[in-house]
Parts: structure tokens; sequence; C-alpha cells
């Protein structure tokens, strides 16, 4: 069909309105290239941004393309940072963001923030500057105190979901939490599950009673077994509970008060805490096991046969996240009684230990992937493995999204044959077309990089540990993974030369992490000249990188792709390479 | 962090306690074949009644290899008193930790042993006996885990540990532990694995570095790291608790008019405790016991035990996680306030099938 080129088909309202059924970034960011009214008008109508690395763009590049917005989600530091291996001081912080947004964004809604540096200040400000904030989101975030919270929950009058999930919060008093005014009656979502101290119970109480529309809640470790039953009739529609400690003295009133303020909750869809779990007061639960998808019981040190008799009453179950006390025969037993399950994660009870101190092996893993025929997503952590269970595991669930496998003593070989893993995963990510996110570990050489090259067209997101022999490893992931975004690597012997070969691939990826590989100083210079829309930025604690000859290995190396340029908020020990420049301290 | 290296030296004293302590009593069941070492202050345990079928396992598997387990030993018997000798000891326990349940007194060599062990246990009249020590380690790790998994921050408080503090504090302590070849303490591990580690010295894969300088490896969370970890503290929130730092237990005495709590954390011993507890209830007598464990090697002659239960009108019983009354001072004394839920001071009369009965088979033992 013809039409004039310079005239849009529909009107920019019926357009606009066609737009805002598209949620997804990506069906965002593809109508907003195809001409330039449709950017201008998807740009005024969109409302809920997501920025994956939060120095890849200024705050003022993004409030000047979107100017009403009313969701921002922000990610901060590198993956690795989970594991201690950035440094502190870094960066990630958020006032800038905040700052700007307040200025540019009155009716902004919804903050979420991953692995970024909030301070008592920025969590003021927000409480002040949004009228109509609903939404804080601070996942695995540091820097704030619950002096931040309290103004969060004095201010915020139409506050609804308070989420810290695994967030490092200074913990100076409870008394945050009797902030929230009387009138604040809008809460449906709180996790305070990572707060050590205790919280006013009253004031929990009070606040949980007011809101009618409470369906999360999961508390932290000091809100006693006791008082939880106070809760839970407090909020029979819960749907997600995170219970404190789950111990106290045996008393048979406690017991029974529990089981039947469990039983009250019929529409308890996902259960979390368990710290300290006694496992005599278990079976006050069991009432609402039929209908749980979800069980987190990564904090339950129980053993194996109380596990499995919770977990066995599970028929609906999901999702399962555990400690390896479950033993490969518990998750047999799990393989066979909940047959809807989607996502495992097993979790190390004893992660430094030298030895085995649970029988949990490849068994329990081929086991479940055997029998749950929708298992999609796989965080599994043992000590031995084999590539013959690698390749049932793949035979069986080819609909892997996310497998991420740790055993826990570096470069072990298949324990059977003695073999690097390499035929293993690379059955994985033959079979599962649908692969985006990988974890390796184990001995592995180059060939499986050459697989994962080969087969993960799908796959955005690799972490590599202790593998590989040669540059050629590296080479085969960047020039084979079409879809790559993130890429993390550490004590690989990985150099320059895959690098400076397939470095206009790093200007598709989100990010590339390194450390303790074999990436000379000179290359990462090499890199920021070739391409100015990379920040190279070298971490080296020993002191500047140019005192040392340009030959010699940077101990971390983190590039990202940036439209924001140079960043200026580095600490001492981060150099960023520019271009021509040389060396850039902060 | 000096708390969890303190802790180290805590366990290094207490388990070289300990060490010595089954090894007097080893020799004095060999030199004079009459005198059953004391093990605790409170009097005999029933483990007791396994040391005969145990000691000579120990005495036999002495092989010498003297792996540096300072870190790591779990004392067998008697916290509390004091020993400054051990090395010969040491060689014994190293050899010997794997993957039994190192908290019992007496470790017996194999695994064919540690399984007779754990049944005999068992069939002692402490209920479920396995269960109880599987409750010790089921989840909480052993001091050995404690020592080995890093251990930022002791309260219940998230505080943020820097990421060097937290690395420094882990390499640290895993260096200190990389010389030993295993530090499990669950009695149920594979025997498969044992054979391959009976005395390895080194880990059995050939890593090629040791694993201890790993820096974020395996990749577990900090949140996660400290959750765990702090799990093998014991849950304050039991008995009306007062905050992270401290753990209050009730103690009731029979016959007295009113309870009494202590603050467990307060004590570092045995010791400290019983003579806290003496003091509070002046009647109570077990400040005597611990006093003799001081002395170490000194054998006490029978006479002097049968002052110890015989004269003594109350035994010092505890209440642990799974609701067992158990005697105090078998475990290890950071595994007792683990568990620890009430004190409660018996009257020996009704301990009757406790001390007394040890106390006879080791008599007609030796």
């Amino acid at each position: 069909m013809a039409h004039s080129l310079s005239t849009p088909s529909f009107p920019e309202e019926v357009l606009e309105h066609v737009f805002s059924f598209l949620s997804s970034d990506k069906d965002r960011n593809a109508v907003s290239v195809v001409c330039k009214s449709w950017y201008e008008i998807e740009r005024c109508c969109r409302r809920r941004i997501f920025i994956g690395n939060c120095y890849a763009v200024s705050p003022r590049t993004v409030i000047q393309r979107f100017q009403d917005v009313r969701s921002v989600e922000l990610k901060g530091k590198p993956h690795f940072a989970d594991f201690n291996l950035v440094p502190e001081g870094w960066g990630g912080y958020v006032h800038p963001w905040i700052a700007a947004m307040a200025a540019a964004y009155p009716w902004l809604e919804e903050i979420r923030l991953k692995r970024m540096v909030v301070t008592d200040e920025s969590l003021e400000l927000i409480s002040k500057s949004f009228k109509n904030f609903k939404v804080l989101v601070l996942s695995t975030c540091e820097g704030f105190s619950t002096d931040g919270l309290a103004a969060i929950a004095a201010n915020c009058r139409n506050l609804r979901e308070l989420d810290l999930r695994e967030s490092e919060v200074e913990d100076l008093s409870g008394h945050w939490l009797s902030h929230f005014p009387e009138t604040c009656t809008s809460l449906v979502s709180l996790n305070i599950a990572c707060l050590g101290s205790e919280v006013s119970f009253s004031a929990l109480e009070r606040l949980v009673a007011r809101s009618p529309n409470l369906r999360t809640l999961r508390l932290n470790r000091a809100v006693p077994l006791e008082k939880l039953p106070i809760l839970l009739h407090r909020a029979p529609h819960l749907v997600e509970l995170g219970t404190g400690a789950y111990s106290a003295e045996s008393r048979p009133d406690v017991f029974s008060n529990l089981a039947e303020a469990f039983s009250a909750c019929k529409q308890l869809k996902g259960l979390s805490g368990f710290w300290d779990l006694v496992p005599a007061y278990l079976p006050a639960v069991y009432s609402v096991c039929s209908k749980l998808t979800s069980l987190n019981l990564s904090y339950a040190t129980i053993q194996s046969p109380d596990l499995v008799k919770l977990i066995c009453q599970c028929h609906s179950l999901q999702r399962l996240w555990v400690l390896d006390y479950i033993e490969d025969a518990g998750l047999e037993i799990l393989a066979r009684s909940c047959k809807d399950l989607q996502e495992l994660r097993v979790f190390p009870s004893d992660p430094y230990g030298a030895e085995e101190n649970v029988p949990l092996t490849e068994r329990g893993l081929v086991a479940v992937s055997e029998g749950c025929p929708k298992l999609h997503s796989v965080l599994y952590f043992c000590r031995r493995m084999s590539n013959a269970a690698l390749v049932a595991i793949a035979r069986s669930c080819p609909n892997f999204i996310c497998f991420r496998l740790c055993i826990i003593e570096p470069r072990t070989p298949d324990y059977l044959t003695l073999e690097p893993f390499d035929t293993g995963f690379g059955a994985i990510v033959e079979r599962c077309k649908e692969l985006r996110r990988l974890s390796l570990s184990g001995l592995l050489t180059d060939r499986v990089f050459g697989y994962i090259g080969q087969h993960g067209k799908k796959l955005e997101m690799l972490s590599v540990a202790f593998a590989g022999d040669s540059d050629l490893g590296l080479h085969h992931v960047l020039s084979g993974c079409e879809s790559l975004r993130k890429l993390e690597i550490r004590d690989c012997p990985f150099g320059d030369k895959p690098l400076l070969a397939n470095a206009a691939k790093l200007e598709t990826m989100r990010s590339l992490w390194m450390s303790s590989c074999s990436v000379s100083f000179g290359a990462c210079k090499l890199l920021a000249q070739k391409l100015p829309r990379l920040n190279v930025e070298v971490m080296d604690e020993r002191g500047p990188p140019d005192s040392r000859p340009e030959s010699c290995p940077v101990e971390k190396l983190y590039i990202y792709r940036t439209v924001a340029g140079p960043r200026f908020d580095m600490p001492d020990f981060v150099w960023k390479m520019e271009e021509g420049a040389g060396l850039r301290y902060s | 962090m000096s708390t969890p290296l303190l802790g180290v030296g805590e366990e290094e004293g207490q388990s070289n306690v300990s060490l010595l302590t089954s090894s007097s009593s080893l020799d004095s069941s060999r030199q004079n074949g009459s005198v059953f070492k004391e093990r605790n202050y409170m009097g005999l345990s029933e483990c007791s009644s396994v040391d005969s079928s145990t000691i000579s396992n120990i005495s036999d598997g002495s092989n010498g290899s003297c792996l540096n387990l300072k870190a790591t030993e779990l004392r067998l018997g008697l916290p509390g008193s004091q020993s400054p000798e051990r090395d010969s000891e040491l060689c014994l326990v190293s050899s010997t930790k794997l993957d039994e349940k190192p908290l019992f007194p007496l470790h017996p060599l194999k695994d064919g042993n540690c399984s007779n062990l754990q049944r005999t246990i068992t069939s002692g009249n402490k209920r479920g006996f396995s269960d109880a020590m599987d409750g010790f380690s089921e989840g909480k790790f052993s001091e050995v885990n404690v020592m080995l998994s890093p251990r930022p921050s002791l309260n219940s408080s998230m505080k943020s540990v820097s990421a060097k503090e937290t690395t420094g504090t882990q390499a640290a302590k895993l260096k200190e532990v990389v010389p030993q070849s295993t530090v499990q303490e669950r009695p149920r591990t594979v025997n498969e694995s044992v054979s391959n580690r009976v005395g390895a010295t080194s880990n059995n894969t050939g890593a090629p570095a040791p694993k201890a300088q790993v820096v974020g490896w395996p990749p577990v969370k900090s949140f996660r790291k400290n959750s765990l970890a702090s799990t093998s503290k014991v849950a304050e929130e039991v008995d009306g608790k007062s905050g992270p730092g401290a753990l209050f237990v009730k103690v009731s005495m029979d016959g007295a008019p009113y309870l009494r709590k202590v603050d467990l954390r307060t004590y570092s011993t045995y010791q400290d405790l019983s003579s806290a507890l003496e003091k509070m209830f002046s009647c109570f007598t077990i400040g005597q016991c611990g006093s003799h464990g001081v002395e170490g090697k000194e054998v006490l002659s029978e006479s002097k035990l049968k002052d110890l239960l015989h004269g003594s009108e109350y035994v010092l019983t505890y209440e642990d996680k799974d609701g067992d009354w158990m005697l105090v001072g078998d475990v290890p004394w950071e595994m007792f306030i683990d568990t620890c839920k009430r004190l409660r001071i018996m009257k020996s009369s009704d301990a009757i099938g406790l001390a007394p009965r040890a106390v006879e088979k080791n008599r007609s033992r030796n």
C-alpha cells in the first residue's frame, strides 16, 4: 500500500494508545526507532524505564528524552560485587539520579534499585519529592540506615511497597516502623527480612492491622515465632509470608496457635524465612502446603527427613530454594512429589568446607530434571558432577532458561572419568535452545567455549570461573554468542587478543567483567582508544597501572558501553582508560 | 575481626583440653585400670559407657600424622579443664575427626566404628542422642565450619562488613584451616568420601591452589553467608531475649521457690557457668567438680569421684533444642550454648540412670 511518507498513518493519539499496550522495553525501543514521529510519540508516553547500568547513560539524558516517567529501575555494581570482588567505594551512587528526578519527575511512583549505594539523604529526598510515591525496592543495596527508612515511612502517604531484599542496612533502631502514620493504610508489600534488629512489634502489628491490602509480608529474624499468629490473624489474606525466626520453646499452645493461624490464611502461596528452624514447629504450616507455589527454605538448617516431610505435601510447588541438607534422597522425593516445579536452587550449607558434608551430588539434580518436566531454572551447588549426568539433564530438560551449576572446588573434573566437563555443558547449550543464562564450573577447556559460541545463540549472560586454556576460549564466546549482554569472567587464562579482535562486540553488550585474567594494561588503553563509547575501567589496588609495564596484566577489568562518557565518581583504585589521554584519575 | 580469631584460640584451648583429657584417661585406664578420667565435672555422661570400646581405638589409631588442627578441633570432653600438651593427641584426633561427630567425646577411627558409636549412643538413655547430635550439626556449623565460613557479623545486626575485611578474615581463617583434611561433623557422611580422605592433608581433587585463598568463591552472597553463619549461634529470641549479644536462659532448681535467668554469653567455660550458678543457688555443689578439672592430668581417684557424685545432691542438666534433657558438660561449650534452651539443676536422685550407672560401668571395666 502506498502511503505518503511525510504524514503519519494514524493520528498521534491513536498511536499513543496503541503504544500504551507495549510494556516490554524491547518493544518500546523497537517502536521508537521506526521513524522520527514514532520516536517522539513513544518518548512522550513511556512511563517505565529500565537502566541496566546506571553509568551507561546520564540522568540528564534520560530526563531530556522521557518527560513523564512514573517508574524507574536502575542497576549499579557489577554482579560479582555480590561475591566481594568489587572493592568498597567502587561506585553505583544513586543520589545524582534522585536529585535529577526530584526536579523532573514529580509524579514518579516507583523506584527499583539493585546493587546501588543509597544514602539516607537520598531516601529523604525521595520521600519528600514525589507526592504519589508508591513503590521502593532496594535489592542488595547499601549505604543507608533505618533513619532513611523512617523518612520514607513518615512521608510517603500512599506507600504500597517497601522491599529491602538483602540490602545492608545500618540498623540504628527498630523505631523507624513507628513512623508510618496511622493514616497510612495502603501497604501491599513489606519486606524487612534483611534487618537485624528488632522492630517494635506493636507498631508492626498496628501497621499490619490497618493495611487491608497487605499481600506480602516478609519479617525479619527478630520477630519471634510466638507472635507470628498475631500478625497472621491481622492479615489472613496474605499471599506471601516470610517468617521470622522459626523456633520457640517447646510449648503446645504456641504450636496450636501457629497451626490455627496458618490454617486461616487461605490464600498463602509463598513461604520464606524459617531462620533457626526447629522441626517440631514445621507441621504448623502443613495446612497451607497444598497451595504453596513458592517455598524458600534456604535458611532452614534442618535435615533431609524433616525437609522432605514438608516438601512432599507441596504438590503445587513451582519454586523451591533449599539448602543441600535436602540431600540426593530428598531431591528424589521432590522429583516425585512436585511435578509443577519450575525453579530449583540448592545452596551449600558449608561452602568453605574441604569435604562433602552432605550426600548431595549430581544424582539429586538428575532426579529432579527427570521428574519435573517444567523445570527451567536451576542454581545448584554440589561437590561432584559427571558429564553423563549433565548430558542426562540436558536430555530431560531441553527447556532450560537459566542453568547455573557451581561445583564447589574449582577445576574439579568429572568424578567418573576425570575428564573436563566440556561435553556435559556442551550438551546443555546444544539441547537447551532457549538458554539465556549459564554459569560454568568444574574443569573446562577451550572446547566448552567452542560449544557455547556455536550453540548459545540466545545466551544473554555467561559466568565463567577457573576455566579455559587459552585466548581461544574467550574468542569463541565473543564471536559466537549473538545475544550476549553480560559476560563475567574470573581466574581464566584469557588475554588481550580475543578482546582486541572482538572489540566491536563489546559495544553490543551491557558489560564485561574480567578479574585475575591476563589482560594487559596496554590492551586496555588500546580498547579505550578504539572504542570511545566504551568505558574501560581498570581496578588495581596495587597502584597506578602506569607504574608497571604495559604488558603487566591488570587485576580487574570492567568494560561497559555508555553514552554518558567517563564517570567522575571513581575511587582511587579505579582508572579509566581515556582515548588518547592515557590515564585519568578520578 | 577479632572475634572469630578469638574463637579460634578459644577452641584451641578447649580442644587441647579435651584431647589431653582423653589421653590421660587412656593412660590412667591402662595404668591403674580402675579410674575413670573425669570427662566432665558433672559426673559421668553416658558417653563414658563407650569409653572402653573406643579408648583402645584411639590408642591404636595413632598414626603419627600430625596435622595442625588447632583451629578446627572440637572438644572431646570436658571443656574448661586446661592442658598444655597435645601433640600426640592432635595426631590421634586428626585422622579420626573425619566425618564422624567430632563433638562426641571419643573418636573412633573408622567409619564403621563411628556408626557403632552412634548406635551405642542411641541405645543410651539420652533419647535420640544422634538426633541431638544432629541437632548440633544439622544446621549449625561446628566450630570448625564457623571458623571456615566468614562471620563478619556475630550479632544479628546486618552491619555491612567491608569486602576487604570479609575476605581478609576469610582468607586468614581459611589459611589456618588449609592443612587440615576435613572439618565436617555431620555423622552421616557417605563412606566413600572417608576412604578418599583419611589423613589427607590436601584436597582430593588436586586443585592447584589451596582453595582457602580464593576470594569470592564459591559464589555465595554475603547476605546468605552471614545468615547461615549466625544460624550457628543460638537463637536468642527463644527466651525473652534481650538483644543480639545476650543469651538468657531460665535456670530452675528442684525445690527452689523461683527460677533465675543467666546470660550464657557471659561465660566462656563450663567452670564459669557452674561457679556462677553455685553463687546463685548456694547449695549448688558443682563448682567443686570444675576445679578438679583444672588440674588437668591429675588422676581423679575413685574416692574423689564418689565424693563428686554422691556427695553432690544435684546434677546440672539442660534442655536442648529438640526438647531433650541432657547432662551438662558433654559437648564443647560453643555447641552447648547453641543448643541450650534452659537449665535445670536436678536432684541427683532424679538423675538416676545418668552418672551413677556410668560410674559403675567404668568401675567394672577397669
